[in-house]
């Protein structure tokens, strides 16, 4: 999958730093192969030649903030890029081509609210359009009228989260909703009736299959999340340690 | 990687493995310079098939050839328009999705690349649909198919009569399919709403109910058929926002005064209100968060009636909220002579509404009257300079026959007018009847703990819409019953403990305010030893009551004193509804953080604050961090002074939230002891936030 290769290196660095390690990394050849896979529209592509997408816009920042090096981007630039993709009714596009999927609602609030942007798209729609994709059952999906999904979820909630609005989320519904998501042998699935995936060893999706770093990453997150000793916490909105989004927020 | 083995490759496998690979990139490479230099020859675009077929994730493989598709059809209108043509280009794209579904049917790239070709017409509605047939017999869960499903119903305008026999169908064929349940819910809202006989509400829900009792009957373990379950009971109580409570309370009669010096007869605190501002608040309590309440929508009779402030009572003070809070002045005659009336009229129709998008159409009133005490000659030390605390050789129960029995009784009856029942239809109530012996008879021989929740919800149901003024239909539903299942639930399930918790602590409080000889058991004076010349207090006592969360504000509005110490609350949200407040106690429970404590900064009036013994500052994980207001959640302001109160002190970076939540309060004593937090530079970052503390875990710091 060497075209998702962006999206790798955010989940790999980001368990390096919560496993305390990002310092062996050569940050530099890092953040130069990231400013190559920049296209000219301001947005990045998965890999060095690569179609702008949001997708990887958003690990491109992710990964800068990790390094602290955020400043190296042409701010306006990118925050433009991912601006121009809101739709008339709040919801984001992935990129020129229009798919339409609350997981760009939340990748577009993500990255514009650690560039400090959030003043280039209206977010009060942004929020309603999130909003129009509540369940019953408490969840989200990725359009209106989709079924509940946890990756979906993540993202909806996440999304609200920092745009100040989780008030619109039923807390103890979708809490229980997730909560059923736990099966017998501990792990979680996505939705009701499917297979779990479990963190487990070098981490894959469940017992047996092959690690990746896919699933390594949530692993990891996962396991800081519930405080387990040694790893740095991580912050669930941003999906960075919460040192290095406290840094963004609350000043140096 | 999801479904590829863990094991380790044989030499051959490695072998095959690494050229599969190279004969990859080579493609992609390939497919990237024919990109980047629009080549758009048959040759290249089959390179891109082989490609996508294979790897359908190549993204940047369907943009080439959604650029290719528009290159081929802008060149065929340049020849002329020939329509067949058009058409096998389009076709093309579809076989090649479909290869690539077949390879992959989860991915986005191909799906989304078929609603690209689809948008451009020339399609064929069965087709697709038989498509859509094939892939969710594979997998009726594939929320992909689902979804896409949806798009073509739109494209097509496929009516949602249709669908929802689809679903029907799907539903027969099994019962766990969550999915076609979740459709069902869409397409019968949509109908509903738009209306018309055939979906009217009654009908749809009485028929849903009767098809979902099937499926829960043959498995009862099966969650798709209870969350659709919950849906149906989520649409039958659907109703307006209800008018629940005030303070002042209607009917009563308040004595305002400056410096708290009470005079005589008018010894009763709870009736008693005392401000430095010459200003006392009003709150309106409903029964869910409303947005609208504003001086168009409510009338105030009262002096010289200046256009109100209302603001909500929510933790991220956003617009909706089931309390609201405005605030009116002190009758300008001091000393008044008579009580003087206040006339309150609630809900002028339209304006105010329920997060739901239900109206609130019903208007209401109530009425008190207040009056100021003449104490401003011997203005006498306030007595703010002692220290509660909280012995408990200074609480005394208070007697049923006791004034503040009495004063508790008149606040409890809210005098709401025949005309102003709400508007809930009979057929809910029969429908709840019917739910809970249903459920009933199910858990008689099965134990299903999904079962459990639904029938504690349907039960706590029948009692709310029996408070909302429906008449009993005589169904037996006691709080015993419902806390029992709760205490059931949490041994058959610990798994998800906190929850059932939750529920418990909510009828617990339910209970224990829903008449005025429980609440009585609860409520105790208060008067300091150490300085008898100061005024009483009455406490609500709620401690050791295995608490996990508040509820049932609407009944303690006038409360001023709580002890809620040795419980189990992670979460005060509820509180900052209780704008009286001015001594609270929290020790000995589980809070984690400084952001759970929030909601205090709603409580103007609070000088007496006791968070000692609790979990603040013992995890590394701050699990409310994004349920307060803070730089992170992008709701504050101008306000934000943190880097210039720090002072450059490293030490003190982390305490951004001990720093957003004491700089709101004005509080007079502080116990945090046996917190994970608390040194001495901590504690002198405090004396520098709130100037107006005097004692700090029992010493006095100025």
């Amino acid at each position: 999958m060497e075209h998702l290769r962006l999206n790798g290196a955010y989940w790999g660095l980001t368990t390096l730093d919560v496993l305390g390690k990002l310092g062996a990394v050569d940050q530099d050849k890092v953040v130069s192969w990231i400013m190559q896979c920049q296209h000219e529209s301001g947005g990045f592509g998965g890999n060095i030649g690569h179609d702008p997408h949001v997708l990887y816009t958003l690990s491109a920042i992710q990964v800068l903030a990790l390094f602290d090096k955020i400043d190296v981007l042409d701010v306006e630039k990118v925050a433009n890029y991912i601006a121009s993709l809101q739709n008339e009714d709040g919801s984001f596009a992935g990129d020129i081509w229009g798919e339409v999927d609350t997981r760009f609602s939340y990748i577009a609030i993500c990255s514009l609210a650690l560039l400090h942007r959030l003043d280039k798209i209206n977010v009060e729609k942004a929020v309603n359009y999130i909003v129009s994709c509540k369940n019953s059952d408490g969840g989200f999906g990725c359009t209106p009228g989709a079924e509940s999904h946890a990756g979906q979820i993540f993202c909806c909630v996440g999304a609200l989260a920092i745009t100040g609005s989780l008030h619109h989320v039923d807390k103890d519904l979708l809490g229980w909703w997730l909560c059923e998501r736990q099966v017998k042998s501990g792990g979680l699935n996505g939705r009701p009736e499917k297979l779990p995936d479990v963190e487990n060893g070098g981490i894959s999706d469940r017992p047996d299959d092959a690690v990746d770093v896919f699933h390594t990453y949530f692993g990891v997150a996962g396991l800081s999340l519930l405080e387990y000793p040694g790893l740095k916490a991580i912050d669930p909105a941003y999906a960075l340690p919460v040192d290095v989004v406290n840094r963004i927020f609350l000043g140096k | 990687m999801h479904g590829i083995p863990r094991k380790a490759l044989t030499e051959e496998e490695q072998g095959a493995s690494s050229l599969k690979s190279a004969k990859l990139r080579d493609l992609q490479s390939q497919v990237l310079h024919f990109h980047h230099n629009k080549i758009y020859t048959e040759e290249a675009i089959e390179i891109s098939a082989k490609l996508l077929e294979s790897n359908p994730e190549h993204y940047t493989g369907w943009n080439y050839r959604k650029l290719a598709v528009q290159y081929r059809l802008d060149r065929r209108s340049e020849d002329g328009v020939d329509s067949e043509s058009i058409q096998s280009i389009l076709d093309e794209e579809l076989r090649v999705v479909e290869n690539a579904l077949k390879k992959n049917f989860k991915s986005y790239g191909a799906w989304h690349h078929r609603k690209w070709v689809l948008s451009k017409g020339h399609s064929s509605t069965d087709r697709e649909l038989r498509l859509l047939s094939k892939f969710q017999k594979l997998d009726s869960r594939n929320f992909h198919a689902w979804n896409y499903r949806r798009f073509i119903t739109a494209l097509k305008k496929i009516p949602d009569e249709e669908e929802l026999q689809y679903t029907t169908d799907m539903i027969y064929d099994n019962f766990s399919n969550y999915s076609a349940w979740h459709n069902r819910s869409v397409l019968l809202s949509n109908l509903m709403e738009k209306g018309g006989k055939q979906y009217d509400k009654e009908n749809v829900l009485g028929e849903e109910y009767e098809f979902v009792r099937n499926a829960l009957f043959t498995d009862p373990d099966d969650q798709s058929g209870w969350f659709y379950h919950l849906w149906l009971l989520d649409q039958t109580l659907k109703q307006e926002p209800v008018f629940l409570s005030s303070w002042p309370p209607n009917g009563s009669n308040l004595y305002l005064s400056l410096d708290g010096r009470l005079k005589g007869q008018q010894s009763l605190p709870i009736l008693h209100f005392q401000s430095k501002a010459r200003k006392f608040p009003l709150v309106l309590y409903f029964s869910e968060a409303v947005e609208g309440v504003s001086s168009s929508t409510v009338t105030v009779e009262y002096q010289d009636g200046d256009s109100l402030l209302w603001t909500p009572l929510s933790a991220n003070n956003f617009g909706f909220s089931q309390a609201w809070l405005t605030y009116l002045k002190f009758p300008d005659e001091v000393p008044s002579s008579e009580a003087l009336p206040v006339k309150v009229t609630i809900a002028h129709f339209p304006g105010i509404t329920s997060s739901k998008g239900m109206p609130c159409s019903q208007s209401c009133h109530i009425s008190f009257s207040v009056c100021v005490t003449s104490d401003d000659q011997e203005h006498s030390e306030v007595q703010s300079s002692h220290r509660i605390s909280w012995k408990e050789e200074n609480f005394k129960a208070r007697a049923t026959q006791s004034l503040e029995a009495n004063l508790l009784h008149s606040f409890s009856k809210l005098e709401i007018t025949k005309e102003n029942k709400p508007s809930t239809p009979k057929w809910s109530m029969e429908i709840i009847s019917t739910e809970i012996a249903h459920c009933r008879e199910l858990l008689s021989s099965t134990n299903c703990k999904i079962g459990k929740l639904t029938l504690a919800r349907l039960l706590m149901a029948h009692k709310t819409l029996i408070s909302y003024g429906i008449p009993d239909d005589g169904t037996e539903v006691h709080y015993e019953d419902i806390l029992a299942l709760y205490q059931d639930l949490m041994k058959m399930d610990p798994a998800h403990i906190c929850y059932y918790e939750d529920g418990y602590t909510l009828v617990l409080l339910k209970q224990l305010t829903s008449n005025i000889e429980s609440l009585l058991k609860h409520c105790d004076r208060y008067q300091e030893s150490s300085s008898p010349s100061t005024n009483p207090y009455l406490c609500v006592r709620l401690n050791g009551l295995s608490l996990s969360r508040i509820g049932s504000t609407e009944h303690l509005l006038w409360v001023q004193m709580l002890d809620l110490s040795h419980n189990e609350l992670r979460s005060i949200e509820g509180l900052e509804t209780l704008q009286l407040l001015s001594c609270l106690k929290l020790s000995h429970n589980r809070l984690c953080s400084f952001t759970s404590l929030e909601p205090l900064k709603k409580l103007k009036y609070l000088e007496v604050l006791d968070i000692s013994h609790n979990e603040i500052g013992a995890h590394s994980i701050d699990t409310r961090r994004y349920l307060c207001s803070s730089p992170l959640t992008h709701a504050v302001g101008g306000d934000w002074y943190f880097q210039k109160f720090v002072d450059g002190d490293v030490k003190l970076n982390n305490h951004w939230d001990a720093y957003l939540l004491f700089k709101d309060l004005n509080l007079v004593q502080l116990e945090m002891i046996g917190n994970a937090v608390g040194d001495e530079r901590f504690k002198a970052f405090l004396l520098k936030l709130m100037p107006e503390l005097k004692w700090l875990d029992g010493e006095k710091c100025r």
